[in-house]
């Protein structure tokens, strides 16, 4: 089943399903060491360890909403800014048209708006989602996912990939069941 | 010199089970996404039999307000603001525990807030939702409340951003917005559980969409959690700003009664206090009905009281604080307010008012009506009451005994706004049981955190 680079692999690769979260974790650290890179685990919950044993880089969605919020609240004063200084002024027993601590509550909230939008967009947007369609679904086990199983797939597009090998090396990490995923 | 360890091991007093033991990830997910996948329970169809009774209240009194305007309400002049600013106070206050629940004791790690959090969360938006009504309804032409938003339009007008009116329609969208998002994203995971347990087709289109595809991969967890976290942080501030803002509408105005610097707190604590009340009534309903008294422990109702009574007492402070500004502040106007509103001629309000959230609560220090459901849910009845009193209190018994006698009057609803006001409780609980009955009310993915075989997992060293 081994085949050139460019060629589509057979299978999209294989999972192997783990009944404890320890397992799991011991497992993706040995593949990770086997040098697999194109790996993905799935758990019923978050794990910091998974994380850690894929080798994960540091999120990138603070600096959005860190962004998403100096956005929202400089729009926000700004809007409020040119509307009540420039476009419509108005002269109320002479006040000042630039009446900055009035405008605070509006550029406040306008920078939580933003920052709370970016976090979730952000958030859909680095997972890739939504995504109607993934191979791993197509492993009818893989719906205990969302339950109590632990699962870990490793794609065939990895270099490392060898179907025979790469089973066997599922199996040794105690395993108690390795799939094919169909793409 | 004497440390902790020399007085040997510190005996911690005993606390009740977050989540009641034996459970594992598996017996959660089962129990929780059954309350759903399940067929319709026969008292369901009842219970929201009568909420959508309340709610076709709701659509004549709304009909009748459009045909024949705000004349229909109690409000007149000097009290232009009745029971659509009470209720809508009220209602907003409410919500405000959701947030509590699922922002503040996220971050201050409180563990036991996992199984109420979805379901107070809720109740935020649903509360929220029957708040905003109000100012839209009290505008007189609903029709053209879009006018509220700074948009370009031909009338070349801008809002008045020195209003706190204007602040208000920013706190609130605001707030409504991100609780939905904050909610939204909770759900994600468990509408994915509820797509692989649905049994029926439909059901799992109807799961599977708003689940977006979520697999539970590690990858996407790692920025979920980032997601969730800073969500939780940008909905404190928030949360504390929305009252604030409500507080606002009153502060910054002149009449005696509601120019005081203590109100932004004062609201802030009254709405926890509010809101809590409202948690546990309907959570101790809920909790009998679909058996899930694992979940919703003794420890849940036991901090639920304890932070009724220690907001219950920052606002009973804060009653204390007005009588102490009006005599301190030597203002004229202030003092008579206070007189006015124990010996005037709302006196019973005020009285009703003292009885329900300053005296009953009081029984929350006793340990025996903490621990009996019977009576939480008796003294949070009172509460509810008594914070409709107070923002009664403070909008018309203000309002109608201004600076000068010749501009009195008395304030009372009429029967249109107890309509309107039933009926926002029947929006309310209409869209309460759809919630219940369609998505799961406890977070199923962070129920699978905290039973055992999930602690011991991540509590593991893991060799670098």
């Amino acid at each position: 089943m081994s085949s050139t680079p460019h060629a589509r692999p057979e299978i999209f690769g294989l999972m192997a399903e783990f009944h404890t979260a320890e397992e799991l974790i011991e497992a993706t650290q040995k593949v990770h060491a086997a040098g697999y890179h194109h790996v993905d685990a799935y758990t019923p919950y978050p794990i910091e360890e998974v994380s850690h044993a894929l080798h994960l880089k540091r999120s990138k969605l603070p600096m959005i909403v860190l962004g998403g919020g100096i956005t929202g609240g400089l729009a926000g004063y700004l809007l409020q800014y040119w509307s009540s200084v420039i476009e419509y002024p108005m002269n109320i027993g002479g006040r000042p048209f630039h009446s900055w601590p009035a405008f605070i509550v509006p550029t406040f909230e306008m920078t939580i708006l933003f920052a709370a939008l970016s976090a979730v967009l952000g958030m859909f947007a680095l997972n890739g989602l939504p995504e109607p369609y993934h191979p791993a679904f197509n492993v009818p086990r893989f719906a205990l996912a969302s339950r109590d199983r632990y699962f870990l797939l490793i794609e065939a597009r990895d270099p490392k990939f060898h179907a025979d090998e790469t089973r066997k090396l599922l199996l040794d990490l105690h395993a108690s069941e390795v799939s094919d995923v169909a793409h | 010199m004497a440390t902790l360890d020399d007085f040997g091991p510190v005996e911690k007093p005993y606390k009740p089970p977050v989540v009641a033991p034996g459970h594992t990830p598996a017996t959660v997910t089962d129990k929780i996404s059954a309350v759903v996948l399940e067929r319709t329970p026969k008292w369901w169809y009842a219970a929201f039999g009568v909420s959508f009774f309340l709610l076709m209240i709701l659509m004549m009194a709304v009909t009748k307000l459009f045909l024949e305007g705000v004349g229909i309400w109690g409000i007149n002049q000097p009290s232009g603001w009745g029971f659509d600013i009470i209720n809508f106070v009220w209602w907003i206050g409410i919500g405000h525990a959701g947030t509590l629940i699922s922002a503040i004791l996220l971050l201050l790690r409180q563990e036991w807030r996992t199984s109420i959090n979805r379901f107070a969360e809720a109740m935020t938006l649903f509360a929220v939702a029957c708040a905003g009504m109000y100012p839209v309804l009290h505008t007189g032409r609903p029709w053209l409340a879009y006018w509220l938003l700074p948009y370009p339009n031909t009338m070349g007008l801008w809002p008045q951003f020195r209003s706190p009116l204007v602040w208000d329609v920013f706190a609130v969208s605001t707030y409504a917005t991100v609780s939905l998002l904050f909610w939204y994203v909770g759900l994600v995971p468990d509408l994915a559980t509820l797509r692989d347990r649905a049994k029926s087709k439909l059901a799992k289109i109807a799961y599977g969409v708003p689940a977006m595809g979520w697999r539970g991969s590690a990858h996407h967890w790692h920025n979920y959690e980032v997601a969730y976290l800073l969500l939780a942080g940008l909905s404190t501030p928030l949360v504390l700003s929305v009252h604030t803002v409500v507080s606002f509408d009153f502060a910054i105005g002149i009449i005696p009664g509601w120019h005081a610097t203590i109100f932004p707190p004062y609201f802030v604590a009254g709405a926890i206090y509010a809101g809590f009340a409202m948690v546990l009534t309907l959570a101790l309903p809920l909790r009998a009905v679909f058996g899930l008294q694992d979940f919703i422990t003794q420890r849940h109702l036991q901090n639920m009281a304890k932070v009724m009574l220690a907001t219950g007492l920052i606002v009973v402070y804060g009653y204390a604080m007005e009588f102490f500004f009006a005599w301190y502040s030597g203002n004229h106007y202030e003092a008579f307010m206070a007189v006015n509103r124990v010996l005037g001629p709302y006196k019973w309000h005020w009285l009703g008012l003292i009885i329900c959230n300053a005296v009953v609560p009081q029984l929350l220090w006793i340990r025996k009506f903490r621990s009996s459901t019977f009576w939480l849910f008796f003294v949070s009845m009172f509460i509810n009451v008594g914070m409709w009193l107070e923002r009664f209190i403070i909008i018309p018994v203000s309002l109608s005994r201004d600076f000068l006698p010749s501009s009195w009057g008395m304030y009372s609803g009429t029967i249109w706004d107890w309509a309107t006001f039933i009926g926002t409780m029947g929006l309310f609980l209409s869209l309460l049981f759809l919630f219940v009955r369609l998505l799961p009310m406890i977070s199923v993915f962070e129920m699978r955190t905290l039973v055992p075989d999930a602690q011991k997992a991540s509590s593991k060293e893991v060799a670098p």
